[in-house]
């Protein structure tokens, strides 16, 4: 009788978590389907690459040909010429921006809230037709020069900038940290710089981490106003010769998952800032 | 660090908050000088040329008002390259829709393996922003007339050429969806994951299958949710130039745009000027609508 009794718990619990651990068919199949449509595209480059000699090689050998073109080199540097000055300008204009708005004007939150959806209401190739004419009366000396892009790709990073950094300065006591500083006799750029800086260091990397990906891909603006960015260089290397446009496409992709991975890493939530990117 | 630290006793901070009010409250009346920089530089990128855009669409080249340029964008080729524009966008969205809640609703269930989350989600956060020209020439590779599928679906019996074009919609549709998918999914997740457990519970408990569950409850409660996220996904499709010029599809309005810039214009240069007033009117009344759906959804999730 004993014996009996003991039984059926183990048994109605073991049944339980076999019903909820049985995953309906239709739920695989579709996680099925999503790899089938997202690696397909994956496994065609490597493969394309495959066939443009003979005997076949690796992708790899298309590397050699693309990496001794200086038109790769060149293109590739500017490109990071670029994004490095993007982050510098974005960094300099937003940090403090931010930082002011939560510790003095909060009442202005709602107004950032609303420029930071801006870009995406005026994309990159709308935003072009008004600025580009703009640009060229205001200042033609910086008109013909490439920081030029910087300091367009600044407005098209800040939506991701800001949310960045005004998630991190939400996550923080700002207040009671800079009064406790300022009773130490700390003054509110010195505050800024040693007190909330690093506690904001996740943020920061988050934040410049999307904005390297959209100064590096960033194509429509570079393309009209004629400087020869990486993008560009892959744009003319697949138009003209295909095979090493297919590689130069993998290169592209390894370093957009390498940027992602980080963002992942970092944040483990951070996926959802890389969210929304501005559509070029 | 240590400052840190030191905050922890609470103290300091409501100490010193009473300790200086008239010097705050003069602080106070300049503290707007701080956001000034930012200020001017986003009405110089941003602000002035989005304004001069707007006015110039109702000018003529020597200043003058007009409602010419607007009037020729009901004019050939402007008219069927809205339309492809936005039957792309709509398809591509609603595809995206449907499969990224589909995956969502996969990968939050909790008998799937543990790995599969996290790998959908971060190679979803790479798809979403792997767009452009690399985007292009992949789906060249994979689906072009010479694509590696292609030529697996011809093997297998199935040739797709000539009926299939990645210049066509649904060719164009398919290359749009490897952005738009993974996107849809990334946003779908903490909707899915707002719906509360006991509604779940009660249903299951009052006898409803899974289906009956989704059928009257999940679905009405997410529907909102749903139809304004594949808004948001319209108008990132909407706007998209790269990918659409290194596919190499002629006529979509942000193509257009591109051509009058570039300097092989054939038309009249203020048409540009209307074709991106026209762009921005239908982005604001997409978010108009995310934005009244969204605030529907917010009453009943978490």
């Amino acid at each position: 009788m004993a014996q009996v009794t003991a039984t059926p718990p183990p048994a109605a619990s073991h049944r339980i978590r076999r019903a909820r651990s049985r995953v309906p068919v239709w739920h695989v199949l579709w996680l099925v389907v999503a790899a089938i449509f997202f690696l397909a595209p994956i496994y065609s480059v490597v493969q394309f690459s495959l066939e443009g000699t003979t005997p076949p090689q690796t992708i790899f050998h298309w590397y050699h040909a693309v990496f001794d073109d200086p038109m790769f080199r060149s293109s590739f540097w500017l490109s990071i010429q670029i994004s490095l000055e993007t982050v510098g300008v974005s960094l300099l204009l937003m940090v403090p921006t931010v930082f002011w708005i939560h510790l003095r004007l909060p009442r202005l939150r709602p107004v950032m809230d609303l420029i930071s959806i801006l870009p995406f209401v005026v994309p990159p190739i709308v935003l072009i037709v008004g600025l580009a004419p703009f640009l060229r009366d205001f200042s033609t000396w910086l008109f013909v020069r490439p920081e030029v892009l910087a300091l367009i790709y600044v407005v098209f990073a800040l939506p991701f900038m800001y949310r960045s950094l005004d998630a991190g300065l939400r996550a923080i006591d700002l207040r009671t940290l800079v009064e406790a500083a300022e009773s130490l006799g700390s003054s509110v750029p010195r505050t800024l710089l040693t007190v909330i800086l690093p506690n904001l260091r996740a943020a920061i990397i988050g934040g410049s981490l999307l904005t390297v990906a959209i100064s590096m891909g960033e194509f429509t603006v570079a393309s009209l106003l004629g400087f020869f960015t990486f993008p560009i260089y892959t744009y003319q290397a697949g138009t003209s010769l295909a095979y090493e446009g297919v590689a130069v496409s993998f290169l592209s992709f390894i370093l957009v998952w390498g940027a992602m991975l980080a963002l992942y890493l970092l944040g483990r939530g951070g996926s959802s800032a890389a969210g929304v990117a501005i559509r070029e | 660090m240590a400052l840190a630290e030191l905050t922890d006793s609470g103290l300091a901070g409501n100490v010193l908050a009473g300790s200086a009010p008239p010097k705050r409250r003069r602080a106070r009346r300049w503290a707007f000088l701080g956001v000034l920089p930012f200020a001017a530089y986003i009405a110089i990128f941003l602000l002035i040329p989005t304004g001069e855009l707007i006015v110039n669409a109702f000018r003529t080249p020597s200043g003058a008002f007009t409602l010419h340029n607007i009037d020729d964008i009901f004019h050939a080729p402007f008219p069927s390259s809205f339309v492809f524009s936005l039957e792309l966008s709509a398809m591509s969205a609603l595809w995206g829709g449907i499969l990224g809640f589909l995956v969502a609703n996969a990968v939050l269930h909790h008998g799937i393996p543990r790995w599969v989350r996290p790998a959908y989600l971060s190679f979803s956060g790479m798809a979403a922003n792997f767009a452009g020209v690399p985007l292009a020439f992949a789906f060249t590779a994979t689906l072009g007339s010479l694509g590696v599928v292609t030529g697996l679906l011809k093997h297998a019996g199935f040739d797709i050429y000539p009926a299939f074009s990645l210049q066509a919609l649904m060719g164009a549709s398919l290359v749009y969806l490897f952005f738009q998918f993974p996107l849809m999914i990334l946003l779908m997740i903490p909707v899915i994951e707002g719906l509360r457990k006991e509604w779940r519970e009660a249903a299951s408990n009052l006898g409803a299958s899974s289906f009956a569950y989704w059928r009257y409850v999940g679905l009405p409660v997410i529907t909102p949710s749903l139809l304004g996220l594949m808004v948001l996904l319209f108008g990132n499709a909407f706007s998209a130039y790269a990918t659409a010029d290194a596919l190499g599809i002629s006529n979509l309005v942000t193509i257009q745009i591109a051509q009058f810039i570039n300097g092989n214009n054939v038309y009249d240069p203020q048409d540009a000027y209307a074709l991106a007033f026209g762009m921005i009117v239908i982005i604001i009344i997409t978010i108009t609508i995310y934005t009244l759906l969204q605030r529907r959804t917010s009453r009943w999730l978490k």
